[in-house]
């Protein structure tokens, strides 16, 4: 049995390379094309495929007339993180999988032309909204990723006036932390939270709700609390050798090639192996290759058909060369006497008759099929865990960290307290995609706006 | 194969696409290039007194991200020596003996003037004569080109002047920068023209710079009306040349031009009269190869109609164009939409329901899929729907039974008037 290879940190320049955004934005005159084969549907399918509702005909007809200020602001009115949404939206199963086209031709490539009309918008520097004349009331929102940035933004617009509480050193969640940066690059999502600031909402960042400020005064100083905290970090997976050096949990990994201060993994020349297949698995381990391993391969313990990354995850993770190996479960992880990574024993799995809690049918291991996997890193991507202490801290009602919530006015069972984003994503309940967060934070502010106070629309600049 | 030879008024061409008189007929090197790429004639850029040109001269009107759906200029008659022309054609002619060559003309109307370029010009050996009649821009402020051409009986005199000399075919080229063209080209018609070709350029301003404010194009900062063509103008040149064809008082060969973009245009003219066509800004925009599509688009269409020469098409559907007056008011057509085929953008619901007789009704069947459906008894078969329709096929404009038998307004005044008389006699009586 082979030990473990020697492996470093890629150069900055192969780094500065390899992690610029993967797919080039449209040519002005790609843009112009693309827009004029548009239809201009009437109450277009796309529109309504759309979580924020962003009336995509009317966007693309105004890039096509040369109006990209309206087209930006068309897009960011229903989707304060639009530029992000361009980006990282699987809109095959969203607008562009509605697009009457799909049938006739080519659908539309709305994301694409979102992502044009909105990086305009980044470059223009001009301000496309405006606060609405203060109402007096004060909103605390808890999380500045999507949901809450979309909150503060309506309500901001709304005449509010919104403190934005984020634990990390910078606003944007996951967009600017959690999405590999050659998907989405963080100065897209850094400019969101950007334009948010610049309606007046005050973002303090570095500061934990509960524990660097309690909750009780929150609740006393506000007139509502949006909760909007995303999830956590991936939960151990109760094997043994999960302590050794070499083992990363996907959300961490992920984050060390976005933030700029942190240190690389040191992948160059290593074997990966990335457990879980998810959208998260997918980015970890096209990170992975994009860091230098040389081989990386995804453990699932399902098949194909169960996994959860999206089929243009898929097809990306496979052209940039990651394996993947199905019904394989793993047993442990072991490491050599430096408690350095080496090897991943798996075990096969084949799907039983069974169907579990979910519908998916169980798989079972096959017994005595262990084998073991030579690996420098291994990756976990097996989920996210859930902010409980905060939750109970707040003292709202939710079904195992999933904070339960009106559906319509998006309020918890406290009644100063509404809830977005990941923070209500549970099994059943939708997907976690950062384009439901937006809208959810959207509705929660109307909500807030509803309650508290009569919603004067604020109008574009 | 089809025979695509012509013979318009005695000017016989290999086929029926000629270059009008234009930029690309400005020299021997262009005309002989053109013929070289395949085309059966060209009309020279018009000769007469050498002008000054400006800079700029073109502009075009883009569409929908389409270049070029119109074409405008302000470029004027030849800018070069009289004599330098002469070689040129001579040159040409003698290696291209088959294919048409005529020269276009403009002079000051006067007798002498038209006798002397005439004389010069055949001399030297051409195909035809066309009398530049049509120029809107330029030459007009000196009493020639459009200003002449609105003038029926100039057009008549100068034409009568030309016949007394010209030993070639003469063609009137007219301006449609005027009321009823049939006028001119009957008056064309009445000096003695052997053809007539239409249209020449449409009075047109092709833009303002949003920026600047200025005129697109523009000189220096100022701005004059110039020439319209191209694409966009082509229904405005169908019109009228299939009024004069079918005037009973023209009678004269036409040969077709305006917006002839491809072989398709040109069959359009010439089932509407003309002989052949001439075409211009095609060229402009894509070159003298252009006219290769042109003729196996033409020799392929002629196979498939069965058709063994190209004339055969000439005038077939002139006697199907008539005034709206003898339109039959009881004939009915009605939109049928094809569910299978429709995709469901609801453009024609949207354009019926705000711009129409609101008669397309949105639907949902039993498995949640989106339908739409004609309310047949209100519909009017304006053929709107279909037109704004982005797939073929997927909206038929189907013809139902009329419910009365046909009459047209024409019929319907005429027997109204007698049921007056018969009235107003019994009355008497």
């Amino acid at each position: 049995m082979c030990g473990h290879k020697t492996v470093t940190t890629i150069s900055p320049d192969a780094f500065a390379r390899n992690f610029s955004e993967a797919v080039p934005g449209l040519t002005r005159k790609a843009a112009a094309e693309e827009a004029n084969r548009c239809l201009y549907c009437y109450d277009a399918p796309c529109i309504k495929a759309c979580p924020t509702g962003i009336n995509i005909p009317s966007f693309i007809k105004r890039i096509a007339t040369g109006n990209l200020k309206g087209a930006a602001t068309t897009i960011l009115d229903s989707n304060p993180v639009g530029a992000s949404c361009a980006r990282v939206c699987p809109t095959e199963e969203l607008c562009e999988g509605a697009c009457v086209l799909n049938d006739a031709s080519e659908p539309i490539r709305i994301g694409l032309l979102q992502r044009y009309a909105t990086d305009w918008a980044m470059e223009s520097g001009k301000a496309l909204f405006r606060a609405g004349p203060s109402n007096g009331k004060k909103v605390a929102v808890i999380g500045g990723g999507p949901a809450g940035l979309s909150a503060a933004r309506e309500l901001a617009r709304d005449g509010f006036s919104v403190v934005i509480y984020e634990a990390r050193e910078r606003a944007g969640g996951l967009d600017t932390y959690g999405i590999v940066s050659f998907r989405l690059p963080q100065r897209v999502s850094l400019w969101e939270a950007e334009q948010v600031e610049k309606l007046g909402v005050e973002i303090r960042t570095g500061v934990k709700v509960g524990e660097d400020v309690p909750v009780s005064e929150l609740l006393d100083d506000y007139d509502a609390v949006v909760l909007a905290a995303g999830m956590g970090y991936v939960p151990g997976l109760g094997i043994e050798g999960e302590e050794l050096d070499g083992v990363f949990d996907a959300i961490r990994f992920v984050e060390a090639t976005k933030d700029r201060g942190g240190s690389l993994p040191a992948l160059a020349g290593a074997r990966v192996a990335v457990i879980g297949a998810g959208n998260t698995a997918v980015d970890a381990a096209t990170c992975s290759v994009r860091l230098g391993a040389d081989n990386v391969k995804m453990v699932y313990r399902r098949t194909k058909e169960e996994m959860t990354a999206y089929e243009f995850e898929y097809e990306f993770a496979k052209q940039e060369g990651v394996e993947f190996g199905w019904l394989t479960a793993p047993k442990r992880i072991i490491g050599d006497e430096t408690g350095k990574v080496t090897h991943l024993e798996c075990i096969k799995m084949e799907l039983s008759g069974e169907a579990g809690k979910d519908g998916r049918r169980l798989p079972v291991p096959i017994e005595g099929s262990e084998f073991r996997m030579p690996a420098d890193a291994v990756i976990l991507a097996i989920g996210q865990t859930r902010h409980q202490k905060l939750i109970d801290s707040l003292g709202i009602e939710h079904n195992r960290g999933v904070v339960l919530i009106d559906e319509e006015t998006r309020r918890t069972s406290h009644p100063k307290i509404y809830a977005a984003g990941d923070i209500v994503f549970g099994a059943g309940g939708g997907e976690a995609m950062v384009v439901s967060a937006a809208e959810q934070g959207k509705r929660a502010a109307h909500a807030i706006s509803r309650a508290l106070a009569p919603r004067v629309e604020s109008e574009a600049v | 194969m089809a025979d695509l030879r012509i013979n318009l008024a005695g000017i016989e061409s290999p086929n029926p696409f000629w270059l009008a008189s234009a930029p690309p007929t400005n020299t021997g090197y262009q005309v002989q290039r053109a013929f070289e790429a395949g085309w059966g004639g060209a009309v020279w850029k018009t000769l007469g007194e050498p002008i000054i040109n400006t800079s700029s001269r073109f502009a075009a009107v883009h569409f929908g991200g389409q270049r070029v759906a119109g074409f405008n200029n302000i470029e004027l008659i030849t800018d070069r020596p009289l004599e330098v022309n002469l070689k040129e054609i001579y040159e040409t002619k003698k290696r291209f003996p088959k294919h048409a060559l005529v020269a276009s003309l403009m002079v000051e109307p006067k007798r002498d003037k038209w006798h002397e370029i005439v004389k010069r010009v055949e001399a030297i050996g051409v195909d035809g004569l066309e009398l530049n009649f049509g120029c809107p821009h330029g030459m007009a402020e000196r009493g020639m080109g459009a200003a002449s051409g609105q003038q029926p009986d100039l057009v008549e005199r100068q034409t009568f002047w030309v016949k007394e000399v010209a030993a070639t075919p003469v063609i009137v080229k007219l301006t449609p920068n005027i009321t009823d063209i049939t006028v001119t080209a009957r008056h064309a018609v009445m000096g003695g023209a052997d053809a007539i070709s239409l249209i020449n350029t449409i009075n047109s301003l092709a833009g303002v710079d949003l920026d600047t404010w200025n005129t697109i194009p523009h000189v220096g900062g100022k701005g004059a009306h110039g020439g319209y063509c191209g694409p966009a103008v082509k229904p405005i040149a169908l019109n009228m040349v299939a009024e004069c064809a079918r005037h009973p008082q023209v009678g004269v060969p036409i040969s077709g031009i305006g917006g002839i973009s491809s072989w398709q245009d040109a069959v359009e003219f010439m089932l509407m009269g003309a002989t052949g066509v001439q075409i211009c800004t095609a060229a402009m925009h894509h070159g003298f190869r252009i006219v290769e599509e042109m003729i196996d688009g033409l020799n392929n269409y002629l196979d498939d109609k069965g058709l063994s020469s190209v004339t055969e098409l000439v005038g077939q559907s002139v006697p199907r164009y008539s005034e709206w007056g003898n339109l039959d008011l009881n004939y009915a057509v009605v939109a049928r939409i094809n569910t299978e085929t429709c995709i469901n953008c609801n453009k024609c619901h949207i354009a019926c329901e705000d711009t129409s007789h609101q008669c397309i009704e949105r639907h949902t069947d039993s498995d949640g899929k989106p339908y739409l459906k004609v309310r047949e008894e209100d519909c009017v078969g304006c053929n709107l729907c279909s037109i704004v329709c982005p797939v073929d096929g997927a909206i038929d404009m189907v013809e139902v039974p009329a419910k009365l038998p046909a009459m047209t307004w024409n019929e319907r005044q005429r027997a109204l008037a007698l049921l007056d008389a018969q009235s107003s006699e019994a009355e008497v009586g």
